[in-house]
C-alpha cells in the first residue's frame, strides 16, 4: 500500500466533507485563475491590437477616447479632421507610416472603416476567401462579420449611419464584399474594410445636391483619425506635442493612455483579487477544520499507527498528503473552471462586438495557481500533521 | 523474552512509578493485573518502546530499551511487537485486507499478499477480506485485529483488556485464540487487564512487592 493510495483512501472516507472542502477550494482557485487570465488576456488583446501604432491623431477630445475609437473600436470618435491636414501630417519627416482612418457607418452593429492597403498590412491579417478592395465600394469583411452575418464574397449591403446598429440605411450605395479576412484574433475580425474613397462616396452622394455642391463637398473631404508610427522613435519626444500646439487635432500616444486605462481596470482587478483571495482563505479554513476533525476522529487510529511501528513523520505525511489529494484535484478543477470562465467572457465580448480576448491561454501567471492550491491546503494541514506527529500513545493505551 | 530491573517511569505531572522485575521467557505468557491506573498501560508503553524509563531497564527480544532512538524504536517495534488493543481500531475507511495492508505500511514493508491472507487464514477470516469493519461482527473484528497484530510474526504479543466487555464465552474464546495464536508463533504473551475472569485462568498471580503501586503480575507456565 502506497501513502498515496492510503491518503486517498482516508481522504474519501468521508465523502461529503471532502467533496465540500474541493468545492471551496476549487472556487477559490478558479476566481484567482479568471482573474489572472482575464488580465493577461486584455493585456494581450491590447498590446496585440496596439503593435506598432505610436501615436493617433484625431480631432480634439479626450485622447483615451480616441485611442478607443481608434485603435480598438469600442468608443465613438472625438470628432473628424480635415483630409488636407493629415496629407501634411503625411509629409512630415517624424511620420514613418500613416494609416487613414474614416469611421462612421455600420452593418448591423460592425463597424466599417475606410482605409487604406497599409491597414490590412499593419496587422499581418490573412484572406480566407477572395481579395483586397481595389476600388472604392468594395469591401473585405473580418471573420467574426462573416460569421455573424454570414457576408460572404459577392455579397451586397448597406451600411447604416452610426457606429452601433439601427441608423440610418444608405441604400443608394451599396458595398459588394470581394473578401473575408482569416481569424487573426485582431481587431480586423470585427470590422469591415473598405477603401476611405467608400465613406466618401457614400456621404457625399447620400448629401450632394448637384455637381457643384459634390465638388464643394470633395474638397473639404474628411478623416475621422490617423494612426501613425513614427520614422524614429525620437519622434515620440517632439510629433505629439508639435500636433498639440500647432494644429487643430491631437496626438494621443496609446501606449500612455492604454497604461492609464490598466491602472484604472487595475482597481476592478485588484478587488476581484482580494475575493478571490478571502474564498481561498476561506478554502483554507474549510480545509484546516475537515483534517482537524479527522485528526480528532482518527486519533485512536493514527496511535495504532505508531503501535505497528509508523514513525511520527509518516503519519504526519498521510495528513499532510490528504491536502495534497485536495491541493492537485482542486487546482486541475480550478484551472479548467477559471479557463471555461473566461471563455464564456470571450463569448459574451464577441457577441457585444467588443475587443475580442483569446481563450485557452496557458500564461507564465498561471503557475500561481498550483503554488496557491499547495501553500492553502499545507499552510491548512500543518496545524493537523503536528497534532497527528505529536499524537500519544496512552491516549490508546487509556482509552477504555 | 522480556526482562526488567528496578524499572521506574516518571509521569510528567504526576508521582514515579517503579515496577517489579520481571522476566519472561520466550512462549511464556504473562498477565499484568490491576486496577486502572495501577500502570499497566505505562508498563506496556515501556515494552513496546514508546516510553522511555526513567531508571532501570527493560530488555525485550534482546534489545535494551533505555538507549533506543525514536526511530531505531519505531522499527524495532514493528518488527518485534504485535499489539491488540482493547478498542480495536480498525479502521472504518479500509477494508479487511487492507487493513492489514496498513499494519505493513505502518512497518515500513510492502504489501506482501501471502502473508496477510496467511495471516486471515490462520484466523479463519480469510473469506472476510473484502468487508469493512462495519460489516463484521465483535468476535470477527477480534480476529482481524489479531490478525493485523500477529502479520509480522512478532515475538512479542502485546493484549491491552482482550477481555473487556465480553460475556464469558466470548471472553474463554479471545484468551484461546490469543493463547493457540502465541503458541503457533511462539511469541511471549503479555496481556494487561484488570478482569477477574482472566486472572483465574493463571496458575501463579503474586503481588508487585514494591507497594507503589497496586499492579499485580501474574505468569503461567503453558
Amino acid at each position: 500500500m502506497k501513502l498515496i493510495a492510503l491518503s486517498w483512501r482516508y481522504l474519501w472516507s468521508r465523502p461529503l466533507a471532502a467533496a465540500l472542502n474541493l468545492l471551496l477550494l476549487t472556487l477559490g482557485l478558479a476566481s484567482i485563475t479568471f482573474v489572472l487570465l482575464i488580465n493577461h488576456q486584455i493585456s494581450r488583446a491590447f498590446e496585440r491590437d496596439l503593435a506598432g501604432i505610436d501615436v493617433v491623431v484625431g480631432a480634439k477630445g479626450s485622447p483615451m477616447q480616441l485611442i478607443l475609437s481608434g485603435v480598438f473600436h469600442i468608443d465613438a470618435p472625438t470628432g473628424n479632421i480635415p483630409l488636407a491636414a493629415v496629407k501634411e501630417l503625411q509629409a512630415n519627416p517624424q511620420v514613418g507610416k500613416l494609416i487613414p482612418l474614416s469611421l462612421g457607418d455600420n452593418f448591423r452593429g460592425f463597424r466599417i472603416v475606410g482605409t487604406s492597403l497599409d491597414y490590412v498590412a499593419h496587422y499581418r491579417a490573412a484572406l480566407s476567401d477572395g481579395a483586397l478592395w481595389a476600388a472604392p465600394m468594395q469591401a473585405v469583411v473580418g471573420a467574426q462579420v462573416a460569421t455573424q452575418t454570414g457576408l460572404r464574397i459577392g455579397d451586397n449591403f448597406a451600411g447604416a449611419h452610426g457606429l452601433g446598429g439601427g441608423g440610418e440605411s444608405h441604400g443608394n450605395t451599396q458595398y459588394r464584399v470581394v473578401g473575408v479576412l482569416a481569424a487573426s484574433g485582431s481587431v480586423l475580425d470585427r470590422l469591415i474594410l473598405t477603401a476611405t474613397e467608400s465613406v466618401w462616396t457614400v456621404h457625399e452622394s447620400d448629401t450632394a445636391l448637384d455637381a457643384e455642391d459634390q465638388k464643394i463637398l470633395e474638397e473639404e473631404r474628411e478623416l475621422t483619425m490617423a494612426l501613425i508610427q513614427y520614422a524614429s522613435p525620437l519622434a515620440a519626444v517632439t510629433f505629439p506635442r508639435f500636433v498639440n500646439a500647432t494644429t487643430e487635432m491631437q496626438a494621443a500616444a496609446p501606449a500612455l493612455e492604454i497604461t492609464r486605462l490598466l491602472s484604472m481596470l487595475g482597481v476592478g482587478t485588484s478587488m476581484l483579487k482580494v475575493l478571490a483571495g478571502v474564498l481561498l482563505l476561506t478554502a483554507g479554513l474549510g480545509v484546516f477544520i475537515a483534517l482537524w476533525s479527522a485528526v480528532r476522529e482518527r486519533r485512536a487510529d493514527l496511535v495504532l499507527l505508531r503501535m505497528l511501528g509508523a514513525p511520527p513523520r509518516k503519519i504526519a505525511g498521510l495528513l499532510l498528503c490528504e491536502a495534497l489529494w485536495l491541493a492537485v484535484i482542486a487546482c486541475v478543477l480550478g484551472l479548467l473552471l477559471g479557463q471555461a470562465l473566461v471563455g464564456l467572457t470571450a463569448l459574451a465580448l464577441q457577441l457585444d462586438q467588443s475587443i475580442s480576448i483569446g481563450v485557452f491561454a496557458w500564461p507564465i501567471e498561471l503557475a500561481l495557481v498550483p503554488v496557491l492550491a499547495l501553500v492553502v491546503a499545507c499552510g491548512a494541514s500543518l496545524l493537523p500533521a503536528w497534532e497527528a506527529y505529536r499524537v500519544s500513545v496512552f491516549e490508546l493505551l487509556q482509552s477504555r | 523474552m522480556i526482562n526488567s530491573e528496578q524499572l521506574t517511569y516518571q509521569y510528567a505531572n504526576g508521582p514515579a512509578i517503579a515496577f517489579a522485575d520481571i522476566e519472561v521467557a520466550q512462549g511464556e505468557t504473562l498477565l499484568l493485573s490491576g486496577a486502572s491506573g495501577s500502570g499497566k498501560s505505562t508498563w506496556l508503553a515501556l515494552a513496546s518502546g514508546l516510553l522511555k524509563p526513567g531508571s532501570g531497564d527493560i530488555t525485550v527480544a534482546g534489545q535494551s530499551l533505555k538507549q533506543f532512538d525514536n526511530t531505531s524504536s519505531d522499527a524495532w517495534r514493528a518488527e518485534t511487537i504485535g499489539f491488540l488493543p482493547q478498542k480495536l481500531h480498525l479502521s472504518a475507511a479500509l477494508s479487511v485486507y487492507q487493513n492489514l495492508e496498513l499494519a505493513q505500511w505502518a512497518a515500513g514493508h510492502k504489501t506482501d499478499d501471502a502473508a496477510i491472507k496467511a495471516a486471515l487464514q490462520a484466523l479463519g477470516v480469510l473469506e472476510l477480506s473484502a468487508r469493512k469493519p462495519h460489516q463484521l461482527s465483535g468476535g470477527q473484528a477480534q480476529r482481524v485485529a489479531l490478525a493485523r497484530a500477529v502479520l509480522l510474526q512478532p515475538k512479542v504479543i502485546l493484549a491491552d483488556e482482550p477481555t473487556a466487555s465480553l460475556d464469558d464465552d466470548s471472553a474463554n474464546a479471545a484468551l484461546n485464540l490469543l493463547h493457540a495464536t502465541a503458541q503457533r508463533l511462539n511469541a511471549t504473551l503479555v496481556i494487561a487487564t484488570h478482569d477477574s475472569r482472566v486472572k483465574s485462568t493463571f496458575e501463579a498471580i503474586f503481588q508487585d512487592k514494591k507497594g507503589l503501586c497496586a499492579t499485580k503480575i501474574g505468569r503461567k507456565q503453558l
